[in-house]
């Protein structure tokens, strides 16, 4: 179920373990029987951890979602509370557990009350509680310290939907914070990162924290080798483009077009419904979206997750005929132990015959739209948009789609990437594109376009310069020859357009960042380096040829495609370092700037 | 050599020996005579109450406190009010148990430092005796009172006082009594003459011993050991009951021919005993009885007072500090006359080695033939370690070492930490430190307490060695040192804050994981304020300062403290308390130096206080805020007028704000919502809410073309030029919807043939 996060460069199942090791010793403090009351939002992330297996070993023997009024009926000993710090939840426990809410009197035993909070304890939440007169109900008050989750076998995420919103719109650190403990957490279990660099203002902000908590910690540090050699951290508003853009990899595409949250996908069950049928005639078809978990452990996907859409069709006929004529084998099976070799592979074949199966299916849903004349309109204008072309006129595509009603959404990806592309727009134009939206989308959206503003998505042209050209052609941020089917460069994830944000990862590798300075200049925050001192005898001694781990962490989200990207810089023969990426939270445009609106869509 | 057993005494199997462990430092004139005396197990500190020469009025009793080797600690005039008993806790504190009940605390160095009182009925009927004991709870307080009543206290750091049920027919004191601690619980076990009874909570139980010969006899003393395992009785026709302490089996009875109630009665065993035995005393006598008949006796040619330890009894008195205790097998086994124990031999070969002599390979090609070579190098390091004398430790522990140089896979570890033992063991036995631990005693209470003690008694310096030496983990050890230090330091009142402050951080500065907030509480304590602060800065804890911070009443460092840490947890703590702290227009002005506070309050108010919102953006003059913030509202306003109003004042913000678009945008808005009112009023159409795009086209969808019109106008819907090749394109596309569009976007005077068209493609757009 987790093997396959220990497969890669560093295995992640420990932080796993770790995880799961202090949930068991939570649940095992409250004795008895126990109830759950879940805050929904935690329910996702705390899947990656623990399925209800574990939790049903400890004498877990209800679950709730944390709502107003009082508590459901439950025969449990211990009710346990799993909430994040928020005081608008608190309200809501203190009503659950209140006498006065005319609870039957002695209709249950006495039962014990719990709270873990998640990732962190808070003074002001527990104040809160005393001020509702509920704080003394509690037996235990714990917190449950999970800030990076595993998410895959080189990936780990916090999931923490608003922490864009929080960091450059709201300017609430809180989830630098927990980044920085969490990154404290790391380092207790893989040892000391000797080597700190960063870009931007956030991640001055996390590497400071860092810092501090080492010499807070000095003297309790654990003797373990290093496992990484150097953090990289990244703000997301350094590169505002790459999110905005449609990512073309397999795996971008399935979350653009359906959206993959906590690693499933919610698909529409038609496609699926053939190989359901087999066993059970004469059912209906399903209703219910099939809901699919996506990550390495499932051989195929981890093979051709990364790689662009346009060389998905190839990959699958060629695995469609590896595993035909792997079946075909049984004709040439003809000894008994020949045939006993062949049917102990069968549950291995079925299986990647079931999962190929499963991803045709979703290949030809997603086909289905690239290959529409929207979705290449769309994508068309994005390329103009990236390579520089016309960005400082109104476009009239963009026109077109507001006339048309088109989702808000993607008026608000082109508009911001327009903007963005061309280093603000000049002020006739910005208001000309606000205005159509208002009037075309209700005023109500002045809101959403401020706080668009306010972060720099969208923005005036203060100076005549618009250095993105510069950065563009000094990163070459754009490759005219992208080479979909065998990709020699990061640019293939986007067709053309490679991630700022992983050109600057790859350049910090070779040949370093002092050959960028200028550049370096023109992206907002400031850029550093900091080293952390390693207790004697730690050092590691690198064998010949012996690649580096890099743990690249971006504040603020990143994209499917800039992961793939990321991996494609691993798997480069000569590329030296391997990466592991770290996040507050996978993103696409669409969840992105959705985050960021003010009563998005229909109140 | 051969001196070893010259101080040993045998008493059945077993051997007792007395060793001298101090000659005291202290010159008291009359010896122990007329004082009362509290000396501490595990080799603690001893204190005495001096009776004035000359009893007069105002004559007042001498409190002194001395090292175990008689270095004197403390040294004051008693004040307060007749004491009972002295006796000192498991972190050696000294308690003065008084006539009326109270019960001072004092530190090692007669620093004053809490009383508690056992009661308010002891007042009046005074304390009659008093016992001060140890159990896995801490220490106890146990007293009887004048009307016959005891109180007990298990805990004195978390007082609980227990008065225990009556005892039927006891008037007074009882003839003697103990505490024990049975089944976690603690219990008083008392004689009333012949009557023994075990008090509890809640009963008064009469016991009898099992073979107790003489029940008519009144037991006048007894004795509980150091375990609570055993009992010791003695009658007033000189017999002696050992038994266990819950009353099941009978060791043993000794007629010990003394009819005089002995003094004292103490316990003298040690784990793995070979045989339980009890001390007793009288004024000059001191007798050793056991399992067997006969007795070892000592004269006593002074006062003393015996203290009973985990594996022997103390023997304090005027000039002398001795150690008795049963021989341990070990020691037995290698120097008892004639004995060929493998480490007997081994010593031997060694021996003649040192000599140079051949027999060197006789010994150890007995030992060898016997192969127990191991056996002997073991018994060679245990037997270092029970004895006192550094010189006889040496001399077995090199043994040991030529032994084990005969031995493939001997493990080293037993070897390398008997020498550690014995080093840290002989520095504190030392005379100037006079803790006279043993190895026993060493391994129960662990090197961290023993550190504790040291640093109790300001033996930094060796505290910190011994840290070193056994390489203790800084933050158990040398930090752990250093923190009390400097606890101690800022308690020196003489010293301006200024040199403290420095004196403390230059030497605790590299010191890993110190806690300076412990440090500045110490200090606070004190009433030192501004050294307090001074020493906070030091804390590389941020969120450990605030709390602290905060009780100073110091909130601005606080805040900026927990902006510091980047806990916004924190913050937001210490916002809330500055909010009730303060006046509100203080508050503001403090969060708007503090920007990272200021934007974590309005998140707060975002969520829980609207109008503070307001108030906030208010007072930074935040126009563009103040505008979004009635926009905002105006979403949660149900009725038009209200509404509309909202949006009025979003206007002036805006205005304010010279953000000219914003407040056209929103003046646009209230013009659209006025006129979707006004046609909801006079058409019944339902316009309300729609956005000005979508009010077009139901216009023009319900034939209001009039109306359609002036809104085009109204509202300078751009974009007519191209609007042809829309069409066209719409056509050309035949998408319905697109056709709809353009229609909405055509005027019906203007592109008559325009409409025309698009509305005979849309129809054919639709039937498609």
């Amino acid at each position: 179920m987790s093997a396959h996060l220990s497969y890669g460069r560093v295995n992640l199942n420990i932080l796993r373990e770790a995880a799961r090791k202090e949930l068991r010793e939570f649940l095992d403090k409250c004795a008895g029987s126990k109830a759950i009351v879940w805050d929904e939002y935690l329910t996702g992330p705390f899947g990656l951890i623990a399925q209800y297996s574990l939790l049903k070993e400890h004498e877990v023997e209800k679950m709730f979602t944390l709502k107003g009024g009082r508590l459901p009926a439950a025969d449990v000993k211990n009710i346990i509370f799993f909430v994040r710090p928020r005081l608008e939840l608190m309200d809501i426990i203190a009503e659950n557990i209140s006498e006065k809410n005319g609870r039957p009197p002695q209709m249950h035993s006495p039962r014990d009350f719990h709270i873990l909070f998640v990732p962190r304890r808070s003074m002001l939440c527990e104040q809160r509680l005393k001020e509702q007169g509920v704080l003394g109900s509690f037996i235990n008050i714990d917190e449950y310290i999970l800030d990076l989750i595993p998410y895959d076998g080189d990936l780990l995420s916090m999931e923490s939907e608003g922490a864009f919103r929080e960091c450059y719109l709201e300017s609430d650190q809180t989830s630098l914070y927990h980044t920085a403990k969490g990154l404290m957490t790391l380092q207790a279990l893989y040892g000391t990162i000797p080597q700190i660099f960063g870009k931007g203002e956030c991640a001055r902000h996390v590497a400071n924290m860092m810092l501090r908590m080492k010499r807070e910690f000095a003297g309790s540090q654990t003797q373990i080798l290093p496992v990484f050699d150097s953090l990289l951290l990244l703000d997301r508003n350094i590169d505002l483009l790459t999110p905005l853009a449609t990512q073309l990899t397999y795996e971008g595409l399935i979350d653009e077009v359906y959206g993959i949250t906590n690693g499933y996908a919610k698909l529409p069950p038609e496609k699926f419904a053939a190989q359901k049928k087999q066993g059970e005639v004469g059912k209906d078809l399903p209703t219910e979206p099939k809901k699919m978990q996506l990550n390495s452990a499932e051989e195929l996907y981890a093979e051709i997750r990364d790689k662009n859409f346009n060389a998905i069709g190839a990959a699958l006929s060629k695995k469609a005929k590896i595993i035909s004529a792997a079946f075909e084998e049984r004709h040439n099976a003809k000894t008994v132990g020949e045939i006993k070799q062949f049917v102990s592979q069968l549950p291995h074949m079925q299986a990647a015959r079931s999962s190929l199966a499963n991803h045709t299916s979703i290949a030809e849903l997603i086909k289905d739209i690239t290959t529409s004349e929207a979705f290449f309109d769309n994508l068309t204008v994005e390329q103009e948009f990236m390579t520089g072309v016309d960005t400082d006129k109104v476009n009239t595509y963009i026109e077109d789609c507001i006339a048309q009603k088109d989702p808000l959404i993607k008026i608000l990806r082109l508009v911001c990437m327009q903007s963005v592309c061309n280093n603000g727009l000049k002020q006739k134009i910005l208001d000309y594109y606000k205005r159509e939206i208002l009037q075309t989308y209700g005023y109500e959206h002045m809101l959403t376009l401020n706080n668009l503003e306010k972060t720099g998505l969208l923005k005036p042209q203060t100076s005549t310069r618009n250095n993105y050209p510069t950065i563009r052609k000094t990163l070459k941020l754009w490759m005219e020859d992208a080479n979909e089917q065998n990709p020699n460069d990061i640019s293939y994830v986007y067709s053309g357009y490679a991630p700022l944000s992983i050109r600057l990862t790859q350049v910090l590798a070779r040949p370093g960042w002092r050959s960028i300075e200028e550049v370096l200049k023109m992206l907002p925050g400031p850029h550093f380096e900091e080293r952390q001192q390693l207790p004697a005898g730690l050092h590691k001694k690198r064998q010949q040829g012996e690649n580096r781990t890099t743990l690249v962490f971006f504040l603020g989200g990143v994209t499917y495609a800039e992961v793939a990207a990321l991996r494609f810089l691993s798997q480069m023969e000569d590329g030296g370092t391997e990466y592991i990426i770290a996040t507050t939270k996978l993103i696409n445009g669409t969840s992105w700037i959705k985050s960021l609106m003010d009563r998005p869509e229909a109140p | 050599m051969a001196f070893i057993t010259a101080n040993w005494n045998p008493l059945g199997e077993a051997f007792y020996r007395k060793i001298e462990l101090y000659e005291m430092g202290w010159s008291l004139r009359d010896g122990l005579k007329e004082c009362l005396v509290a000396a501490a197990p595990y080799g603690g500190p001893i204190a005495l109450l001096r009776q004035p020469q000359r009893p007069s009025s105002s004559a007042r009793p001498q409190l002194e406190i001395y090292s175990s080797s008689g270095a004197n600690m403390a040294s004051f005039p008693w004040k307060s009010g007749p004491v009972r008993q002295l006796g000192w806790t498991v972190c050696d504190d000294l308690l003065c148990i008084q006539e009326d009940g109270t019960v001072l605390i004092y530190d090692l160095f007669g620093a004053f430092k809490r009383h508690f009182s056992m009661g308010n009925e002891v007042v009046q009927n005074q304390v009659l005796e008093a016992k001060v004991f140890h159990s896995p709870y801490g220490t106890g307080v146990a007293i009887v009172t004048g009307a016959s009543r005891f109180t007990l206290a298990t805990n004195i750091d978390d007082l609980k006082l227990r008065r225990l049920p009556e005892v039927p027919g006891l008037q007074g004191a009882p003839s003697c009594w103990a505490v024990l601690t049975q089944d976690r619980q603690t219990k008083v076990l008392l004689a009333n003459r012949a009557d023994l009874y075990i008090l509890d909570n809640t009963s008064c139980t009469p016991v009898t011993p099992p073979g107790l010969s003489l029940q008519s006899c009144s037991i006048v003393n007894m004795a509980v050991s150091f375990s609570y395992k055993y009992l010791a009785l003695f009658t007033d026709s000189g017999h002696l009951w050992m038994g266990s302490a819950n009353l099941k089996d009978k060791l043993s009875e000794v007629d010990t021919k003394v009819r005089t109630p002995p003094k004292q009665m103490v316990w003298c065993r040690r784990p793995k005993s070979q045989q339980p035995s009890v001390v007793i005393m009288w004024d000059r006598l001191l007798l050793v009885a056991g399992e067997c008949t006969d007795t070892i006796q000592y004269t006593l040619d002074e006062e003393s007072v015996c203290v009973a330890e985990l594996d022997g009894v103390r023997i304090v008195g005027g000039s002398r500090h001795e150690l008795l205790q049963e021989v341990p097998s070990a020691c037995q086994d290698i120097f008892k006359i004639a004995s060929m124990a493998p480490g007997a031999l081994l010593l031997e070969a060694h021996k003649e080695y040192e000599k140079s002599s051949q027999k060197a390979d006789e010994y150890l090609r007995e030992i060898k033939e016997q192969s127990v070579l191991g056996e002997a190098v073991r018994q060679c390091v245990e037997a270092a370690g029970y004895e006192h004398e550094p010189e006889t430790q040496k001399t077995l522990l090199r043994a040991a070492s030529f032994g084990k140089c005969f031995l493939s896979n001997y493990p080293p570890e037993p070897f390398v930490s008997m020498c550690r033992d014995l080093k840290v063991l002989n520095s504190v036995r030392e005379y100037t430190v006079g803790i006279p631990l043993t190895h026993t005693q060493y391994k129960q209470m662990t090197v961290q307490v023993l550190i504790d003690r040291l640093v109790y008694r300001k033996l930094y310096p060796l505290a910190i060695e011994i840290c070193r030496y056994l390489k203790t983990p800084e933050y158990q050890g040398v930090s752990r040192v250093l923190k009390h230090w400097a606890c101690c330091k800022v308690q020196q009142k003489e010293e301006p804050d200024e040199s403290i402050a420095h004196a403390v951080s230059v030497k605790l500065g590299e010191a890993a994981g110190i806690s300076y907030s412990e440090i500045a509480a110490r200090a606070y304590e004190c009433g030192r304020t501004e050294l307090a602060i001074k020493l906070l800065e030091f804390e590389p804890r941020s969120g450990e300062q605030v709390p602290l911070l905060l009780k100073m009443k110091r909130s601005q460092l606080a805040l900026s403290k927990a902006i510091e840490s980047g806990d916004t947890d924190l913050v937001y703590t210490v916002v809330t308390y500055l909010k009730n702290e303060m006046n509100r227009g203080d508050f503001f002005m403090t969060l708007r130096n503090q920007p990272v506070a200021l934007s974590l309050y309005r998140q707060f108010c975002k969520h829980q206080e609207q109008d503070t919102l307001k108030d906030l953006f208010n007072q930074d003059d935040d126009h563009q805020e103040l505008g979004n913030f009635y926009v905002k509202a105006s979403y949660k306003e149900k009725k038009l007028e209200a509404r509309l109003s909202l949006l009025q004042s979003a206007v002036d913000e805006y205005n304010k704000a010279k953000n000219e678009f914003a407040a056209k945008a929103t003046e646009e808005e209230m013009k659209l919502l006025r006129f979707q009112r006004r046609l909801d009023e006079e058409m019944g159409e339902a316009l309300l809410g729609l956005s000005l795009q979508e009010t077009l086209h139901a216009l023009l969808t319900s034939n209001f073309h009039k109306q359609a019109e002036q809104l085009y106008r109204d509202f300078r819907v751009p974009d007519k030029s191209d609007l042809e090749g829309a069409a066209e394109a719409a056509i050309e596309r035949r998408s319905e919807g697109e056709i709809s569009t353009v229609l909405s976007r055509c005027s019906p005077t203007t592109d008559r043939a325009l409409l025309e068209r698009l509305n005979r493609a849309r129809s054919t757009a639709a039937k498609k």
